[in-house]
């Protein structure tokens, strides 16, 4: 591979100049959410200037015009992921929305009372809370595959956990909390060999690596464009075709429906079935913009660079006396969680702050996680492609000195 | 390097942190309630006796950052001795310290409190600092078993 060029792709995210405190910003909070270049927002400020209207409404022009646009968003998420159609591409506020959009439109037509879901040891609350939610509604049962102690899922454990009864298995790609890739080919064979669905969740995993629905047999792919460079308020849920067309809406409203009278309403076809109401038209249309700048840059190159970072960061961190590294698994993406003897993350988020240092302190929506490890909360530091060695240079001085600080 | 941090995290803060004050359970007490913040996973449980209105101790256990472990450490501390009626008014002089509804602080009834006034600056820590004294709060009005920040 040849050079990946960092410099030019930190010059085109214009908030990585900012200063904090006076000092430069480094933003090492990229699993929280990630920050935008300058192509996503320019497609913003063009939509709103020059393509705004509402969609699949007008017959006037720019209707039109932002209906392409939209629509043509959900080709480049479609070839993105490469699934096989457009109709699989579901448009939604986030990762979190496209679950619980499964589990109660899949979940509560599917599935019945003593049925089981199987999620892992390493969920983030918006993989467990909407299939509890679900259990609570229908009586349906959740079992938890374990993880052992550097945060990788036993496999053996989670194949035991598959009977006649499991009618899901949900899990995510990538670990928020630990960093921790599963193995999801493995995963979903097992499944499949059992005749059961899965649904992956790939908030963390998707802009860290090349994804591909078709090559992985995923049932449900969900993620959220804010954290692959995009707007809030987006987010993606993929499905295949025979399972969309079998569950019923998620929602009801404008856009979803064919023909309403008062005495029935017949419903719109695959994708607007499940998009009620007005979308977040610009902000998709942004998401589209992101793809193509992480496109153009490649995802295989980003996952190599984002590796280097990665192992550079962890032999640093694993020379300063008093850090524990929480979540050694072999696979892992750019995640760094760690605690530091006598010293609470709190503590740690707000020193770093006042460095400038921008790093996640808390329970990162995985307390059973946080359970596991018997910590209340974790101090994580999760790189993106625009991070360098330099940046990881002054976080390690950083805690160095705080570390100095609290004696 | 963290001179910035200085009005937030004294020393003070840093010798109650180190070496928390009535850091005990408190087999004889008469008050006992829990506080949590979800937010960041902070526990604590205050122990308090309280004879004819006045806490004659006052203690915990808990973890917490440095900002929430020298806060719950300072006030069992400042309460004990003190009556119900004068631990409330404390209560209520630090609310309006760190939320910051108030400059005109009495320096000399909120005593040795005052290395927390910094937090004020710091909206994120805010809760840090108060969550023992609303734990407190709850103790005194014998309500709860458990608060929450949130």
């Amino acid at each position: 591979m040849s050079i990946f060029p960092v410099e030019q792709i930190r010059a085109d995210f214009p908030i990585l100049g900012e200063t904090i405190r006076n000092k430069p910003l480094v933003y090492l909070d990229n699993a929280a959410s990630c920050q935008k270049p300058q192509a996503v927002i320019d497609s913003i400020v063009h939509t709103y200037s020059h393509e705004y209207a509402n969609i699949h409404r007008g017959v006037h022009t720019l209707s039109v015009r932002a209906t392409d646009k939209f629509e043509g968003a959900r080709e480049k998420v479609r070839a993105f992921i490469n699934a096989t159609n457009t109709k699989e591409i579901i448009f939604v506020r986030g990762a979190t929305e496209a679950i619980n959009l499964v589990a109660q439109s899949y979940g509560k037509s599917q599935l019945q009372a003593g049925d089981e879901i199987v999620i892992s040891a390493m969920e983030h609350h918006a993989n467990i809370v909407p299939w509890q939610m679900l259990c609570q509604q229908i009586g349906a049962v959740l079992r938890v595959a374990p993880m052992n102690q550097q945060g990788e899922l036993l496999f053996g454990a989670f194949e035991q956990l598959l009977n006649d009864k499991t009618k899901l298995v949900a899990i995510t790609q990538m670990s928020n909390a630990l960093g921790t890739i599963n193995p999801v080919e493995k995963i979903i064979a097992a499944a499949h060999a059992k005749g059961i669905p899965v649904l992956l969740d790939g908030a963390q995993a998707i802009p860290h690596m090349a994804v591909d629905v078709q090559a992985l047999d995923c049932d449900f792919y969900v993620f959220s464009g804010h954290k692959l460079y995009g707007p809030s308020g987006t987010g993606v849920l993929y499905g295949k075709q025979a399972l969309l067309e079998a569950m019923p809406p998620y929602q009801g409203g404008g856009d979803m429906i064919r023909q309403v009278t008062f005495a029935k309403t017949e419903y719109a076809g695959l994708p607007h079935k499940f998009e009620a109401g007005t979308p977040a038209i610009a902000e998709i249309i942004g998401l589209g913009a992101a793809i193509d700048y992480v496109t153009a840059i490649g995802m295989d190159n980003i996952a190599a660079y984002e590796a280097e970072l990665l192992d550079y960061a962890t032999q640093q961190a694993e020379q300063i006396k008093g850090l524990n590294i929480i979540g050694q698994a072999a696979h892992k993406g750019g995640i760094l969680s760690f605690t530091l003897d006598r010293i609470h993350p709190h503590d740690i988020g707000t020193m770093l702050d006042s460095l400038g240092i921008a790093i996640r302190a808390g329970h990162h929506c995985a307390m059973p996680v946080m359970d596991f490890y018997g910590v209340p909360a974790t101090a994580r530091a999760s790189f993106a492609m625009y991070n360098t060695r330099q940046e990881i240079d002054v976080l390690m001085q950083g805690i160095k000195s705080l570390i100095e600080v609290f004696g | 390097m963290f001179e910035d941090l200085r009005d937030l995290y004294q020393e003070v803060i840093f010798d109650h942190n180190r070496n928390p004050r009535n850091f005990r359970v408190m087999d004889n007490a008469n008050r006992q309630v829990e506080g949590f913040n979800p937010l960041c996973g902070d526990r604590l449980t205050l122990f308090l006796k309280i004879d004819d209105h006045v806490i004659s101790d006052a203690s915990f256990q808990g973890s917490g950052c440095a900002i929430s472990t020298a806060s719950v450490s300072l006030m069992t501390e400042i309460v004990k001795g003190k009556t119900e009626a004068e631990a409330d008014t404390l209560f209520k002089q630090f609310h309006e310290m760190t939320t910051g509804k108030t400059e005109d602080i009495n320096l000399e009834a909120i005593g040795k409190l005052a290395v927390l006034a910094g937090v004020r600056e710091y909206p994120a820590r805010v809760k840090c600092a108060t969550l023992a004294w609303h734990t407190l709060d709850a103790a005194l009005k014998n309500e709860a078993q458990s608060i929450s920040t949130e």
